[in-house]
C-alpha cells in the first residue's frame, strides 16, 4: 500500500467521492428538487477540485501587502481556479434557480413533482395523441 | 505570439469587431427588458441580429485577407489575459450562427405571436439574444474557461426558450427540465476537463495549452481531461447514446426556437468538439486517435441508421425532424472520425449545409403549425394544395436532407463519400449511401402526406409572408450552395486546415 500517494492526493478522493454521490443522487433519485440537490452536490464538488487545485504547499492568501513592498521569500496560493470557480458558483446559482422555477411551472400543470407520476402522465397523453393522429400512419405518435 | 503586442492597440471599431461580434446581442438582451415595451424588443433584437451577422461577414473576410485575428481583451496579451482568436474554422461558423440568427428573428415575429403569450413576449426576444451572444461567445473564444462561461449562458437561455413552448403542450417543461438536467452534467463534465488540463499545463488559453500538450507529450491527467471534454461536449452535440434530450427538446419547443436550436446550437457544440480534439489535442496523441476510430465512427454509423430508423415511423413531422438530425450528426462525427483533411471538411461542410437545410425545414414546420395547428401528419395532411409556397420549400429542403444532386445536402454527401473511399474505407461510403435511403423514406413520407391526401381543412390560408420569406431565403441558399461550392468548400477545406495545422504552435 503506498499510503502516502492515498493520504496525498486526499483531497481527490474527497472530489470524487463527492462528485459520485451528487451524480448517483440526480439518477436516482424521483424527486424532481432532490434531483436538483443531486445536482447542486455534483457542482461543489468540482468547486472543492479547482479550490484545491489552486493551493500550494505552505502558500498563504495571494494578496499583497498593504506598502505594495512584496518580501519575494513568502509564497502565495494560486488565485486563478478560486477566480474561475467564483464564475462558476454564479453559474450554479443561475442553473439552480431557473431549475427551481422550472419545477413551480411543471408543479403547476402536473400537480406533481415525482418523475414516475410525471412519466405516467406524459404517457397517457402520448397515447391520446395516438388515438386522435396517430391513425394517419398507422404507428406510435 | 505573446511578444505581439501591436495587435490590441484599437485604432478604429473596426479592430473591435471579435468582441462586438459578441457584445453587440450581449448589450441589446438587458436593453430589451430595460426599454421594456413590447413592441420595441423585437426591433432591437433585430438590429442587434442583423449587426451581429454583418460583422461575421466582414470578419470571414478579414479573415481571408489578413489569415488569423488575435483579439487581446483590455490589452492583457495572452496567455495571461483573454483572447478571442478568429481563424478560417470559427469565422465561418460565426457566419453561420449569426445568420440563421438574423434570418430566423424576421420569422419568429408571427410564430412567437401565435405561440407565446404576449407577457412573455419581451422575455423571449431576451433570452433569444442572450442565446445568440452565448453561441457567438464560444465560437469566438480562444480561452478554454471562456467557452465554459458561454457556453452556460447559451444553455441557460436555450432552457427558457423550449420551456417557452408550454402553451401549447405542457411537455415542453418536462422536455427543458430534462434538457437542464443533462445540459448541466454535460457542462460540469467539459468544467471539469479544462480543471484537469489546467492541472497539467498551467494555462487555459488554448493555443498556450496545445503548445504546452505537444512539447511534453500527453500524460494520463491530459488523457483524463480529453475524456470528460469529449463526453460533456459529446451530451451537448447530442452524440448517439447521448441524445435522449433531443427529441422532447426539439418537438416541444416554440417552432421559432426549434428552429435556432437545430441550426446553431448543436453545431456549435460540434465546433467546441472539432477545436479541442484538433487543436488543443494534437490528433497525433494516439489516445484521441483511437478514441475518434473505434468510438465516434461505430456510434456515428450506428446514428445514421438507428435514428433515421426512429424518424421513418413517427407521425409527428417535427419529431421525425427532431430524429433526423441525430442521424445527420451522425454524418458530420463520421467527417471527425475519418482524421483526413477531407473527412474534416466534409464534416464542416455537412455542418453548414446541414445547419440551413434544417432551419429551413423546420421553418416550414412552424408555418403549417401556425395554419394547422399541430405538426403531426394527420393535421398537415394536404397541405400542398393549401398552402403550396410552404409545402414547396419543404420539398425542396427535403431534397437537400436526403442529398439529392443540386442541392446542399448532396455536396456534404459527396464530400464523405469521396473522403470514406479516399482512406480505401469503401464501407463506410456504402454505409452513408444505404442510410440516406433511410431519409428517402421518411422525406417522402411527408410529401405523399402533403401531396397525395386530401386537405384535411380545404379553407387553409397560405403562411403570412414575413414567414413565407425567411422561409425561402433559407430554401434557395440550400440550392444555391449545392451549385456554387466556392464558398462552403473553400471555407471548410480552409477551415479544415487551420484546424488541423495551424496549431497555435506558429502565428
Amino acid at each position: 500500500m503506498d499510503w502516502d500517494f492515498i493520504f496525498g492526493h486526499l483531497n481527490y478522493w474527497l472530489f470524487t467521492f463527492v462528485m459520485m454521490t451528487g451524480l448517483y443522487i440526480v439518477i436516482a433519485k424521483g424527486n424532481l428538487v432532490k434531483k436538483i440537490v443531486g445536482l447542486n452536490i455534483f457542482q461543489t464538488a468540482v468547486f472543492i477540485f479547482y479550490i484545491s487545485l489552486g493551493k500550494v504547499a505552505g502558500g498563504t492568501a495571494p494578496i499583497f501587502p498593504v506598502d505594495m513592498e512584496i518580501d519575494p521569500d513568502v509564497i502565495y496560493s494560486n488565485p486563478l481556479p478560486h477566480v474561475l470557480i467564483l464564475t462558476a458558483i454564479v453559474v450554479g446559482i443561475a442553473t439552480t434557480s431557473l431549475a427551481l422555477a422550472l419545477i413551480v411551472r411543471i408543479a403547476e400543470e402536473y400537480d406533481c413533482i415525482e418523475e414516475g407520476q410525471i412519466l405516467v402522465l406524459e404517457t397517457a397523453a402520448a397515447q391520446a395523441d395516438n388515438e386522435e393522429f396517430g391513425d394517419a400512419m398507422g404507428g406510435r405518435a | 505570439m505573446a511578444a505581439d503586442t501591436t495587435a490590441h492597440v484599437a485604432v478604429s471599431l473596426l479592430d473591435q469587431l471579435p468582441i462586438l461580434q459578441v457584445l453587440v446581442p450581449f448589450v441589446a438582451a438587458p436593453l430589451c427588458v430595460l426599454v421594456g415595451n413590447r413592441r420595441l424588443a423585437w426591433p432591437i433584437a433585430f438590429a442587434a441580429c442583423t449587426i451581429a451577422f454583418a460583422i461575421s461577414i466582414r470578419l470571414l473576410f478579414q479573415v481571408q485577407d489578413v489569415g488569423v485575428i488575435s483579439y487581446h481583451i483590455g490589452g492583457w496579451a495572452p496567455p495571461w489575459g483573454i483572447e478571442y482568436r478568429i481563424d478560417m474554422a470559427n469565422a465561418f461558423v460565426l457566419l453561420l450562427v449569426s445568420g440563421i440568427g438574423a434570418i430566423v428573428l424576421p420569422y419568429a415575429l408571427k410564430s412567437v405571436q401565435a405561440e407565446i403569450p404576449a407577457r412573455h413576449h419581451t422575455l423571449f426576444y431576451t433570452a433569444y439574444l442572450l442565446c445568440l451572444s452565448g453561441l457567438l461567445g464560444v465560437v469566438a473564444t480562444g480561452d478554454a474557461f471562456n467557452v465554459f462561461v458561454f457556453l452556460e449562458i447559451s444553455s441557460l437561455s436555450t432552457y427558457v426558450l423550449v420551456s417557452m413552448g408550454a402553451q401549447r403542450d405542457k411537455r415542453a417543461l418536462t422536455a427543458a427540465f430534462d434538457y437542464l438536467i443533462m445540459g448541466t452534467i454535460g457542462a460540469t463534465f467539459f468544467v471539469i476537463g479544462i480543471g484537469f488540463l489546467y492541472a497539467a499545463t498551467g494555462t487555459l488559453n488554448m493555443a498556450d495549452i496545445a503548445n504546452i500538450i505537444a512539447e511534453n507529450g500527453a500524460n494520463r491527467t491530459i488523457q483524463t481531461a480529453f475524456a470528460f471534454i469529449i463526453v460533456g461536449m459529446g451530451l451537448k452535440v447530442a452524440i448517439y447514446p447521448l441524445h435522449l434530450w433531443l427529441p422532447n427538446a426539439y418537438t416541444y419547443a416554440p417552432s421559432a426556437v426549434t428552429t435556432l436550436l437545430a441550426a446553431t446550437a448543436t453545431k456549435v457544440a460540434i465546433y467546441v468538439l472539432l477545436r479541442f480534439i484538433f487543436t488543443v489535442f494534437e490528433p497525433g496523441f494516439d489516445f484521441a486517435q483511437n478514441t475518434l476510430r473505434y468510438i465516434f465512427i461505430p456510434f456515428a454509423v450506428l446514428a445514421m441508421f438507428a435514428a433515421s430508423f426512429v424518424a421513418v415511423f413517427q407521425t409527428d413531422f417535427k419529431r421525425m425532424l427532431a430524429y433526423s438530425s441525430i442521424a445527420q450528426i451522425g454524418y458530420m462525427l463520421l467527417g471527425v472520425g475519418l482524421l483526413s483533411t477531407l473527412g474534416l471538411s466534409a464534416a464542416i461542410v455537412h455542418l453548414f449545409n446541414h445547419g440551413i437545410t434544417k432551419a429551413a425545414l423546420f421553418m416550414g414546420v412552424g408555418a403549417l403549425v401556425l395554419r394547422g395547428g399541430s405538426s403531426f401528419y394527420k393535421s398537415i395532411a394536404g397541405m400542398g394544395k393549401t398552402m403550396p409556397w410552404t409545402s414547396f420549400a419543404i420539398v425542396i429542403a427535403g431534397l437537400s436532407l436526403i442529398g439529392i444532386p443540386g442541392t446542399a445536402g448532396f455536396i456534404s454527401k459527396w464530400l464523405l463519400v469521396q473522403a470514406a473511399l479516399e482512406l480505401g474505407l469503401w464501407w463506410i461510403a456504402l454505409l452513408v449511401v444505404a442510410s440516406s435511403l433511410l431519409a428517402v423514406i421518411y422525406v417522402w413520407k411527408v410529401v405523399e402526406v402533403l401531396y397525395m391526401q386530401h386537405p384535411a381543412n380545404p379553407a387553409t390560408k397560405e403562411a403570412p409572408l414575413a414567414m413565407l420569406i425567411p422561409l425561402w431565403i433559407m430554401a434557395a441558399s440550400t440550392i444555391y450552395f449545392g451549385l456554387n461550392t466556392d464558398l462552403t468548400l473553400s471555407a471548410a477545406t480552409a477551415a479544415a486546415d487551420s484546424l488541423f495545422y495551424g496549431a497555435g504552435a506558429s502565428e
